[in-house]
């Protein structure tokens, strides 16, 4: 892949690497499944990339590597220069769920990040961010409202400020809107765009649909099963900001296509 | 005017309008419905007593029972010998209570958080837990007396192992990605258990705090029956070892009634503590 010529989500050349994996293995032990072989990869500052493939195919294993929350066998992992030993405050996480606690107020949930880090008091410091956070995700007003009467785009869209409260170099997601509609999953996905663009994040995406997929990404890593590996690393050059309108274009069909050959090759195996 | 012939079509259109069947209970307030069967249950009370198909022994009519309850109400209130004796048996389940929540939430705490306490002690509760635990009351009068302790004891016994269920069964209530969440935040165990833990597990702690305050009730007054001293349960058993069965019921009712207080308790601070967790058990109208 020659992607030194390609650009960010805003158009500007690539930045430099803030994630790198360098031939990461995984084997669980308890079963001796590898679940992850000879796995690299490089998250550029400011680029979105998604991983797609089927289930088995090691996603979640390298989601928890990239996250911290397991080591891996073999294999580098750093980020910013520093190699991921653990949880760390510049990993932003958002999941399936919204995963907000009903007994905190969409604010209070929001700076949960910092209480459990640095405090209450450093949590109560951290409001007014939280407020401006809520504005920028389209909240303003549900501040003080608890997670029960949020909707589920709603909820999410509080799950997003509190995954950016740390201000983390990179954003794991893990399926964040498959919960959802379609509908309103559309809409989350443009505003998840807009949001990486606003602040430059840089983004990695795991993903069941192809669609949503080639639509946010910059990058899209194409994952097999058994031993879970990259098979290809497809790039998508249609320009930014995408719309919604972009997922008629021919070019939007070819890439899902494309794409969806990688699966079917896949799982014949 | 318009009127009129709004009217007209207002009158066509009622012909067509398909009448939803309303069943008559739905139509029935709860209090109307509630008073109804207690009509019918001092009503078939009153048959059976009143013409002699019971003796009076065994059974007082609804009038006795009534004029008893009158007279241990005056006696509760100008603070009897009854008052007393009540006061003591509230005491007896309070430090009961507050005794078996103490152990339970530790217990449940050290079961639902510990692989030690699952693997471990866990098996050990569960086998006390099967066993009828009223009969340990005279091991507790042996060990602590006829006093009060005894009471205590046997109380909280019984009160406490819902506690530790539904603390450790609350523990593991909150979901993958909270868990997920919260080590992707590099939470220490500790602020995992209680920032998170505990919190999502409340619904299933007071569900088990609701059980412990009806055991605890029932623990008290087995003690009062099996190891004497000063409480209602000793009034009780008097009461009716004199054939005094007006009095055991009057005695009964108001024993019930500090009973459903602490239930009332419990569940009035449920529901300040656990806002967000609507139960929806026998209530119709919210």
């Amino acid at each position: 892949m020659n992607t030194a010529l390609g650009t960010d989500q805003t158009g500007a050349p690539l930045g430099a690497p803030v994630y790198e994996l360098t031939n990461v293995h995984k084997t669980y032990a308890r079963n001796s499944v590898v679940a992850l072989e000879n796995v690299s990869l490089t998250l550029r500052k400011g680029s979105f990339s998604s991983v797609i493939g089927s289930s088995g195919c090691g996603k979640s294993t390298l989601l928890k590597i990239m996250a911290g929350l397991i080591p891996p066998t073999k294999g580098r992992v750093i980020l910013q220069n520093q190699p991921v030993t653990g949880a760390r405050r510049d990993i932003g996480m958002m999941f399936q769920q919204a995963t907000l606690f009903p007994w905190k107020t969409a604010v209070e949930n929001i700076v949960l990040p910092i209480e459990i880090r640095d405090g209450k008091p450093a949590a109560k410091k951290a409001l007014t961010k939280a407020h401006d956070l809520l504005e920028v995700v389209g909240l303003k007003g549900f501040e003080n409202v608890y997670p029960n009467e949020l909707s589920g785009g709603m909820a999410q869209r509080a799950s997003i400020c509190r995954m950016l409260i740390t201000e983390p170099a990179v954003l794991l997601l893990d399926e964040p809107f498959s919960a959802l509609d379609e509908l309103s999953r559309d809409m989350m996905n443009m505003e998840l765009q807009r949001i990486c663009r606003e602040q430059d994040a840089t983004a990695f995406l795991v993903t069941h649909s192809i669609q949503e997929a080639v639509i946010l990404s910059d990058d899209i890593y194409v994952m097999k099963p058994r031993p879970g590996r990259l098979a290809e690393i497809v790039e998508v050059d249609l320009p930014r900001p995408r719309t919604l309108d972009m997922m008629t274009t021919p070019k939007f069909g070819e890439i899902v296509n494309y794409i969806r050959g990688l699966l079917d090759k896949g799982e014949s195996m | 005017m318009s009127d009129v012939s709004e009217n007209e079509t207002d009158a066509k259109l009622q012909g067509t309008v398909w009448v939803q069947d309303v069943s008559f209970i739905d139509s029935v307030p709860r209090w109307i419905a509630m008073s109804f069967v207690f009509a019918v249950f001092i009503g078939i009370w009153q048959f059976v007593t009143g013409f002699g198909f019971v003796s009076p022994i065994i059974l007082p009519t609804p009038w006795e029972t009534l004029q008893d309850m009158i007279f241990v109400g005056k006696n509760l209130l100008s603070g009897g010998y009854l008052f007393s004796a009540l006061w003591i048996t509230i005491l007896e389940v309070i430090y009961g209570f507050a005794l078996a929540i103490a152990i339970g939430l530790s217990l449940g705490i050290l079961v639902g958080e510990t692989a030690f306490g699952e693997k471990a002690v866990m098996p050990y509760l569960v086998a006390i837990d099967t066993m009828p635990k009223v009969a340990f009351a005279p091991l507790f009068v042996a060990w602590l007396g006829f006093g009060i302790e005894s009471k205590v004891a046997l109380a909280a016994f019984i009160a406490t192992f819902p506690i530790v269920v539904g603390t450790a069964a609350g523990l593991h209530a909150a979901d993958e990605n909270a868990r997920m969440l919260f080590k992707t935040l590099g939470a220490s165990r500790l602020q995992t258990l209680f920032k998170m833990k505990f919190p999502a597990g409340l619904p299933q702690i007071f569900t088990g705090l609701k059980i412990g305050a009806v055991g605890v009730m029932a623990g008290a007054i087995t003690g009062e029956f099996l190891g004497g001293g000063k409480g209602f349960g000793e009034q009780i058993r008097v009461a009716a070892s004199q054939l005094n069965t007006p009095r055991v019921f009057s005695l009964i009712l108001y024993l019930s009634l500090v009973g459903l207080a602490l239930y009332l308790f419990v569940q009035f601070t449920q529901r300040k503590v656990v806002f967000w967790h609507t139960e929806r058990v026998g209530s119709d109208d919210g």
